[in-house]
């Protein structure tokens, strides 16, 4: 588009002062992890290391890190099946439904997590415990999974898309096997889809609070679950700003492992 | 089993989807189902004991008092304020983005718009709680405590504008990335200016992306409770009444028919920007 330099300039204005409003609220949780005031009186007077030191030594932060990676790395697990199996399906056949299936499959990201959250703890307490499973880290994976799904599934079918059949077709002329064409043609056709949609389901599992929230059991208590809880005690403030800080700085590596994932094509789209 | 499963398609197809089928149409669309079912259910006052038996007292509860009312008038116009703050904002920095940066620094707009997506929405939120706290930066580069907004509705729409800006500005960037140069050109050519071209050529083309864009600040906002809890004071949107009837007042059939009035504000919202093909944006 030909711009004046004027439009260029007021463009650009408003293309920093975006950046400055997206990035200063993340830059003041990190500046703050160091303030030495417990109530963070701004601008900081002294700065400290030991709200760091006192986050670490923190039992409770531990365990729900801990039980929130474990409750990723479920949800995903099952995402990468589910999602790569209806992925196929949709790509591959012309069945009578298909596109309500694929309306189907965005409807629990698309609906508020509210109303998700509150028929999976109803389902969960009127089906699932009577058979003795009560609510536990297995309701907020089943809950997780459920709208994982989508990312795995777009990813995968996006790439289904674009690879087409002609290479399994020309293995199985070959002689390849079912098994063996899944295993050395399709697989390392649709492994980093998969990666891409895994790494983005176990982001949105790990940032998930609502659905966690009605379908985590008694003692379950994932990372964002614990910052919500601590949020409005003002003696844990520091360490809850030195947990987010430690989640800010976190979220650089999946934007780095995509960026070495795409490889070439980011490197292409560099020069 | 090998050659069965290659005679028969139908058999390959029915293994590729009765699991996921029976995860996502039996157990969730049947959840869904059963919550839609409840709605029409009562709470015994006396005991507290869910009555299944079908009745509109919820619906003409929402329908008749006022306070829902209020409740539903409120969240409509947070969520399309904070729909509107994110347009008036992500077209310039797409614009800017697709448009006008050098490809190198393109590349790197591009990750410092997706890093933000990566951070935690607690962390986003919990963020301007701090700043806007009583005596905090905002209030400080204001000039003293009390002086800034302080928690409330502005900061409710401000934080969840925040929180969806990237989503408005992604699909609006790749909306642009497959606008060719050449209809610009070929509109500069014509003679139009900047501004015509924008309004003439830009904007028809990028509708879909916006309503796209649209579709989540919309739907992520008027569901949303928790940044209102942790930003909005004592404001109370939709989430919190359906909140708050599960938890403190346990009518679970209440928040369920509350619950509905986002759905049926959601599909009415789809239809309808359905027809500009925003949904083959997402």
């Amino acid at each position: 588009m030909t711009l004046t330099g004027w439009a260029r300039w007021l463009l650009r204005a408003v293309m920093v002062l975006g950046l400055a409003f997206i990035y200063v609220p993340l830059t003041l949780v990190l500046v703050n992890s160091v303030n030495g005031d417990r109530t963070f009186a701004w601008p900081p007077r002294e700065l400290t290391t030991r709200w760091w030191v006192a986050a670490w030594d923190n039992a409770g932060a531990r365990e729900a890190l801990l039980t929130s990676v474990k409750a990723g790395l479920g949800a995903t697990a099952i995402a990468l099946v589910l999602g790569t199996m209806v992925a196929f399906a949709v790509q591959r056949f012309a069945f009578f439904g298909r596109d309500t299936l694929s309306l189907l499959i965005v409807l629990p990201i698309a609906l508020p997590g509210i109303v998700t959250g509150i028929a999976l703890d109803s389902a969960w307490r009127s089906v699932i415990e009577p058979l003795g499973v009560g609510k536990g880290l297995l309701s907020v994976v089943v809950g997780h999974a459920t709208f994982c799904v989508v990312t795995v599934y777009n990813n995968v079918l996006a790439r289904l898309r674009r690879t087409g059949t002609q290479m399994e077709e020309a293995s199985a002329d070959l002689g390849a096997t079912g098994t063996q064409t899944f295993r050395y043609v399709t697989f390392p056709l649709i492994r980093s889809a998969l990666l891409a949609g895994g790494l983005l389901s176990f982001a949105l599992s790990f940032d998930e609070i609502i659905v966690t929230t009605f379908t985590a059991g008694p003692g379950i208590t994932t990372l964002p679950i614990w910052i919500f809880n601590n949020l409005f005690r003002p003696n844990q403030a520091p360490i809850v700003n030195v947990v987010a800080a430690v989640l800010v700085v976190l979220s650089v590596i999946p934007v780095w492992l995509a960026q070495r994932l795409a490889g070439p094509a980011a490197g292409a789209s560099r020069t | 089993m090998r050659s069965f499963l290659y005679r028969h398609p139908g058999a390959r197809l029915a293994g590729l989807l009765s699991a996921p089928l029976l995860w996502l149409a039996v157990a969730y669309l049947g959840a869904l189902a059963v919550l839609l079912v409840s709605a029409f259910w009562t709470v015994n006052g006396f005991t507290g004991a869910v009555v299944r038996e079908f009745s509109l007292a919820n619906f003409r509860t929402i329908v008749t008092e006022e306070v829902y009312r209020t409740v539903t008038l409120r969240s409509v116009g947070v969520a399309a304020a904070v729909t509107v703050i994110c347009v008036v904002l992500a077209v310039p920095m797409a614009l800017y983005m697709a448009k006008v940066a050098s490809p190198r620094s393109r590349h790197w707009l591009v990750i410092a718009i997706l890093t933000p997506l990566w951070a935690s929405y607690l962390v986003k939120a919990y963020a301007w709680r701090v700043l806007l706290a009583n005596g905090g930066p905002v209030d400080w580069l204001l000039g003293g405590p009390g002086r800034g907004p302080g928690y409330g509705l502005f900061a409710t729409v401000l934080v969840l504008s925040y929180l969806w800006l990237p989503y408005m500005i992604l699909p609006i960037y790749a909306g642009l990335e497959r606008l060719p140069d050449s209809l610009l050109e070929a509109s500069a050519d014509l003679g139009a200016r900047a501004g015509r071209t924008f309004r003439a050529v830009v904007v028809p083309i990028l509708v879909p992306s916006i309503f796209a864009g649209s579709i989540f600040t919309f739907s992520l906002s008027l569901g949303d409770y928790i940044a209102v809890q942790i930003v909005g004071g004592k404001t109370q949107l939709i989430g919190n009444v359906v909140y708050a009837n599960i938890g403190a007042a346990n009518n679970l059939p209440f928040a369920a028919a509350i619950a509905t009035v986002p759905v049926l504000i959601m599909v009415v919202y789809l239809v309808a920007v359905r027809r500009s093909g925003a949904l083959e944006e997402l």
